[in-house]
């Protein structure tokens, strides 16, 4: 078990090593990273005191290691917008966003695999063919739409919820719901195959014959084999909510590191937006543990180092 | 191409599907030359127009949005920037990908280790993210989007040119062309391109829409094509001001967005089946598609 955790740790630190490094060079190597940071009103003189003040005149090793000393104890400097240190914009913005995914990931979760299961279950019935109209309709809906439209009918036609903000339950339904849908049309065919392949198992057929419900035999037994696909691809699906989270805290004013984000690129704060970046890539990688924890503990065979 | 068109007008769903893209490449063609300028023209005593009235003539059939603009021409002219971002992206995408991955699972060893690492590094980071620095360093140009999105989907063609040469490279007919000596870029192109090629291309086909609706979603946010372009997302991003009071100039760039992401997925299940000669008698027997796709219980 140790074994198998310290191996994927390596594996996924490297694509977290790229990103801090992909920030360096794509900010210092790319002309004046003074023109990043400042505003392009700023003068002669502004550029040299600023590009003096944070080693920008320094040789580019020397810059380099200054920077990972700074990434490593968080310090991404101070917000041109805000004066305060960029990573405190972005570590107060981030419970909103954990609270935003995380709603919509386990709803997505729970809705796909009792639907999926269902599906899988009666061939064809109006499960079966609801959940296929669903995925299609998702993966071919932009997120940004389907938001806009739910708030132009339920808040702007109906008048039943808030078109933004956070507070009270309502003003949580359109963002939820805008965030989910796409993970959830996947889910729900993933789920669906795996249940297929499940329920023609013979174990499924000897826990029949030892009478159990058939509840138990679809919830109880054939679930917990499906798990391990549906759990892989949930764990990529939510790494890609980060790109349904921009978007959706964009539209609802959800004050949440996506909104945070594309704030500081309309407003050319490099120091917050890249202190976004590093802390959704440790994120991500940090979520990618948790997965292949989640992994094992499904899994015997993975516990004990017999798959890679 | 008779017998596809025969093919093609058997299958309701995938005719309509066909109807319609084309259109969109029509419009996407010959849109900018002829409603470019009606695009931009500002007509500040027709602001916010209502659709669906023949008022003021045909170009105001979709109504018009908050600086007077025709929304129907601008419809059209914003198809033709979809296009020019999103087909170029995908052949790049695709002809790297395709090329790097038959290159790295014909030769394995180190050079199959490092491409998919470099795969799994590009594909563990959300697209957007990649997007959103990438554009902030450099300027968000139409140059600039095709790239992002191109690195951002080489894995995709990576993973799977690699996944099958890895599987024809042990075959008896590469094995033979190996002993008379053919060079190994020779193999490579003669003996597992022609084999790779269909399935690269249906996934080329399903990435389209993938790639339209990342376009469309930096357009959205501001990052993408920026005014006074016009692209799909744009068109939203600006009705969204808008929405209280002229709700149409959101929802038909969205639709035209939905429309063609739908067509292009139906043809391409229908192109999956059609270019598979062990499987198209499915598409000329009425019912026997429908019937394969249950499964037996």
């Amino acid at each position: 078990m140790l074994a198998y955790l310290r191996r994927r740790v390596l594996s996924s630190a490297l694509p977290l090593l790229v990103v801090i490094l992909g920030v360096f060079f794509l900010a210092r190597l790319t002309g004046d990273p003074t023109n990043l940071y400042l505003p392009l009103s700023a003068t002669a003189q502004q550029r040299a005191d600023f590009a003096a003040r944070n080693g920008f005149d320094q040789p580019v090793l020397v810059q380099f290691v200054d920077y990972v000393g700074q990434v490593v104890r968080l310090d991404f400097g101070e917000s041109l917008r805000t004066a305060q240190p960029a990573a405190t914009a972005v570590l107060r913005a981030f419970p909103a966003t954990l609270q935003l995914a995380g709603a919509a990931m386990v709803i997505a979760v729970l809705a796909a695999l009792v639907v999926g299961s269902l599906a899988a279950y009666r061939p064809n019935s109006a499960a079966d063919r609801a959940a296929s109209f669903l995925s299609s309709a998702a993966s071919s809906t932009p997120d940004f739409w389907f938001a806009i439209m739910g708030v132009l009918v339920f808040a702007v036609w109906l008048g039943w919820l808030p078109t933004s903000g956070t507070a009270g339950a309502a003003a949580w339904i359109l963002p939820v719901v805008t965030l989910l849908i796409r993970p959830f049309g996947v889910l729900v065919q993933v789920v669906r195959g795996a249940m297929v392949t499940a329920l023609s198992a013979p174990y499924v057929k000897v826990a029949r014959s030892k009478g159990a419900s058939e509840r138990q035999v679809i919830f109880g037994h054939a679930l917990r084999n499906a798990g391990a696909p549906v759990l892989t691809v949930a764990g990529d699906l939510a790494v890609g909510l980060v790109n349904g989270a921009v978007v959706v805290e964009t539209i609802f004013g959800w004050p949440g590191i996506g909104k945070l984000m594309i704030d500081s690129i309309l407003q050319r704060d490099f120091a917050v937006l890249q202190a976004a970046v590093l802390v959704t890539a440790v994120a991500i990688f940090l979520l990618n543990i948790l997965i292949d924890v989640g992994y094992a503990l499904l899994d015997a065979r993975v516990r004990q180092g017999a798959m890679a | 191409m008779s017998r596809v068109l025969s093919l093609l007008g058997k299958d309701r769903f995938a005719a309509v599907a066909a109807v319609v893209l084309a259109l969109v490449v029509l419009c996407a063609l010959f849109g900018p030359p002829l409603l470019g300028a009606l695009a931009v023209e500002q007509n500040l005593r027709a602001v916010n127009l209502p659709p669906l009235s023949l008022d003021r003539g045909w170009a105001f059939v979709l109504g018009s949005d908050s600086l007077g603009r025709s929304v129907a021409a601008r419809l059209v002219v914003a198809a033709g920037t979809t296009m020019a971002v999103a087909v170029p992206a995908v052949l790049l995408s695709l002809v790297v990908g395709s090329l790097w991955g038959m290159w790295a699972g014909y030769h394995r060893g180190w050079r199959e280790t490092v491409s998919m690492r470099i795969a799994d590094v590009i594909l563990s980071f959300p697209s957007l993210l990649l997007a959103v620095v990438v554009l902030y360093v450099f300027t968000p140009g139409i140059a600039n989007i095709i790239a992002v999105l191109a690195i951002a989907r080489i894995p995709i063609y990576l993973r799977t040119a690699r996944a099958e040469a890895v599987e024809l490279r042990s075959r008896l007919f590469v094995d033979a062309a190996r002993t008379f000596g053919t060079k190994d870029s020779t193999i490579i192109r003669r003996h597992i391109l022609p084999i790779v090629a269909p399935t690269l291309l249906t996934v080329a086909a399903v990435d389209f829409c993938f790639v339209m609706l990342t376009e469309s979603s930096l357009s959205f946010l501001g990052i993408g094509i920026q005014p006074p372009g016009m692209s799909w997302g744009l068109m939203v991003a600006q009705g969204r001001q808008e929405l209280r009071t002229a709700w149409w100039i959101a929802v038909f760039p969205g639709l035209a967005i939905v429309l063609t992401t739908v067509s292009a997925t139906v043809l391409a299940a229908w192109a999956r089946i059609a270019f598979d000669p062990a499987q198209r008698w499915r598409l000329t027997v009425p019912g026997a598609r429908k019937r394969s796709v249950e499964p037996t219980p």
